[in-house]
């Protein structure tokens, strides 16, 4: 027996343990991955062609950009709020109303997406709580109640169900945090918010970037949400790949819009490498 | 310390936010139970105009299909468990303690399902299963929901190993307890609590999927979400409303017990 055999039995073993696992993502998920980067650009005879994509560009750019606009301000959105609950979690000094936070925050974390739409679809409606209890509270006339079934509706969900999930992280990766910083620095007089934005946020950074970029890449992919609350145009791109499918069977513009999509979910990655590879000065 | 916890305006001012945060988060959800029980709800009304449960007989009538489509449900989400596990398993366990040629590229596989946009997955994979007779199949559904279910197990499954104390292994094996008999008497009791979240958390994604079923299960396969869906596109919102309170409950009761399974120890090895 060599010296270094027992080292490569393991190795052998290893990836033996990992195939099966690897055998079904690869071929339930990356193959028909493939297929989709390759049904974009093939013609019906088989050749390489960009047609299916001036198709698409000619009748979805618009859809595209609100995509985009959507998903982007959802990101923000999901960022501030998450930010907000994190910090008073882990700042505040009132620990019944941290203990209330923390409680109230994660209901809409397990709800699945296609119940957030039927749920804000009662809520946000003409007939909605929302425009209840603005007119209750006197912020609008009973007249000016309006549905908030479009754009924004689509934000709305999406803060709401996402939100909790990039909090969770985000207090997770404070809570590790040493309090020594954060004791000294408010020792030495500065205020919370100042706190959390100079002392506490370089540090969980690396964390709240990729709760965003998921929260952005699943949010990219949803369909339920925007086929429930805004599926007129314009609307999100993944409501005209079901509409090319279930109506022309047009899987060649379908694909070339997934392509498309994909390249949305990369920007967000781009976005993510660029930031979370910059050093994190250490603040003391 | 400040004096702020004495001052009555700051008392008022965080009530008044904590009220505003639990009225963004329990109003959409309690408008959703008010019209479950609404028999009767136009506008301008506040509140609905009758209650009752004549949807809720509706609903689980035999002719309603919402007890089918919970068993299809349940049935296809206990499969996706199964299979999840039994290749998320081993594929932990090599990944939290074996040398592994590539390591990197591999955890990076296992990451790309929750990381790139699942739409043209779905897609592509309804047209495959379609040619060879998988679309609109139980088997079909459950091998799309276990490719991504399967990914978020590895994940969890290789950080509750990793949690593992090493040397708890190293006193059996040092007994002469044989790998197996060590793996299976020491290291899986003690990372059970991090698997059962992981069964747990794929069982919830597989009861809660949509856009997968959507494409691959029609015509024949109908689950819970699907039949919530089309209710509310049919413009029943009662129907809607109550089968979606169905589909909360499971996911309301994992969000108030996680914390019991996925233990701090576990979640801090996630990604390691």
């Amino acid at each position: 027996m060599t010296p270094q055999s027992p080292a490569l039995r393991e190795r052998f073993a290893g990836l033996a343990l990992v195939a099966p696992a690897l055998f079904v993502v690869g071929v339930f998920f990356v193959l028909p991955l493939l297929l989709s980067a390759v049904g974009a650009f093939r013609a019906a005879d088989g050749s390489f062609t960009l047609a299916h994509f001036e198709k698409s560009l000619d009748l979805y750019t618009k859809d595209l950009l609100f995509t985009l606009a959507i998903v982007a301000l959802s990101t923000v959105l999901i960022a501030l709020v998450a930010i907000a609950i994190a910090g008073y979690l882990t700042l505040g000094e009132h620990p019944r109303a941290v203990a209330v936070l923390r409680w109230l925050y994660r209901w809409p974390l397990f709800i699945p997406f296609v119940v957030a739409g039927q749920v804000m679809r009662t809520f946000l409606g003409k007939n909605g709580m929302l425009n209840h209890a603005l007119i209750a509270a006197g912020i609008i006339e009973p007249i000016s109640a309006q549905s908030f079934l479009d754009w924004r509706g689509i934000v709305i969900a999406f803060v709401w169900k996402q939100a909790p999930f990039v909090t969770l992280l985000l207090a997770g990766a404070m809570a590790a945090l040493d309090r020594q910083y954060i004791e000294a620095a408010r020792n030495l007089g500065a205020g919370r918010a100042r706190v959390l934005v100079d002392i506490v946020l370089p540090h969980v950074r690396g964390t709240l970037l990729v709760g965003l970029v998921l929260s952005f890449v699943t949010m990219l992919s949803v369909l339920s949400v925007p086929l429930m609350i805004n599926p007129n145009s314009p609307t999100m791109i993944t409501v005209d790949i079901a509409y090319r499918i279930s109506t022309f069977a047009d899987y060649a513009v379908a694909n070339a819009l997934c392509l498309l999509s994909l390249l949305l979910a990369a920007l967000g990655a781009v976005f993510y490498l660029r930031h979370a590879t910059r050093k994190v000065e250490a603040p003391l | 310390m400040t004096f702020a916890s004495r001052n009555p305006l700051g008392l008022l001012i965080r009530a008044a936010l904590l009220a505003l945060v639990a009225f963004i988060i329990f109003g959409p959800l309690a408008n959703l139970v008010l019209w479950a029980f609404a028999e009767k709800w136009y506008f301008p009304s506040k509140l609905p105009l009758e209650y009752g449960f004549s949807f809720w007989a509706r609903v689980f009538a035999p002719r309603g299909n919402a007890l089918g489509s919970l068993g299809t449900s349940i049935w296809i989400a206990t499969l996706t468990v199964a299979l999840s596990l039994a290749v998320a398993i081993p594929a932990g366990y090599a990944l939290a303690r074996l040398k592994l040629p590539l390591r990197g590229a591999i955890l990076l596989a296992f990451l790309l399902p929750q990381a790139v946009p699942n739409l043209p997955v779905y897609v592509n994979i309804a047209r495959v299963f379609y040619e060879i007779g998988l679309a609109g199949t139980i088997t079909g559904v459950v091998l799309v929901h276990a490719s991504h279910g399967l990914v978020l197990a590895v994940w969890i499954a290789s950080a509750a190993f990793a949690a593992v104390d090493p040397s708890l292994e190293e006193a059996a094996r040092n007994m002469g307890a044989s790998p197996w008999r060590c793996f299976r008497t020491v290291t899986l009791p003690l990372a059970a609590p991090g698997l059962m979240a992981s069964a747990i958390f794929v069982f919830l994604e597989s009861l809660d999927e949509f856009t997968g079923t959507f494409f691959v299960g029609v015509p024949d396969v109908t689950t819970l979400p699907l039949l919530m869906f089309n209710a509310s596109m049919g413009g029943n919102y009662q129907i809607a409303s109550i089968t979606a309170l169905l589909l909360l409950v499971p996911s309301i009761g994992f969000m108030l017990v996680v914390e019991r399974f996925l233990k701090a120890d576990v979640l801090a090895m996630v990604g390691r």
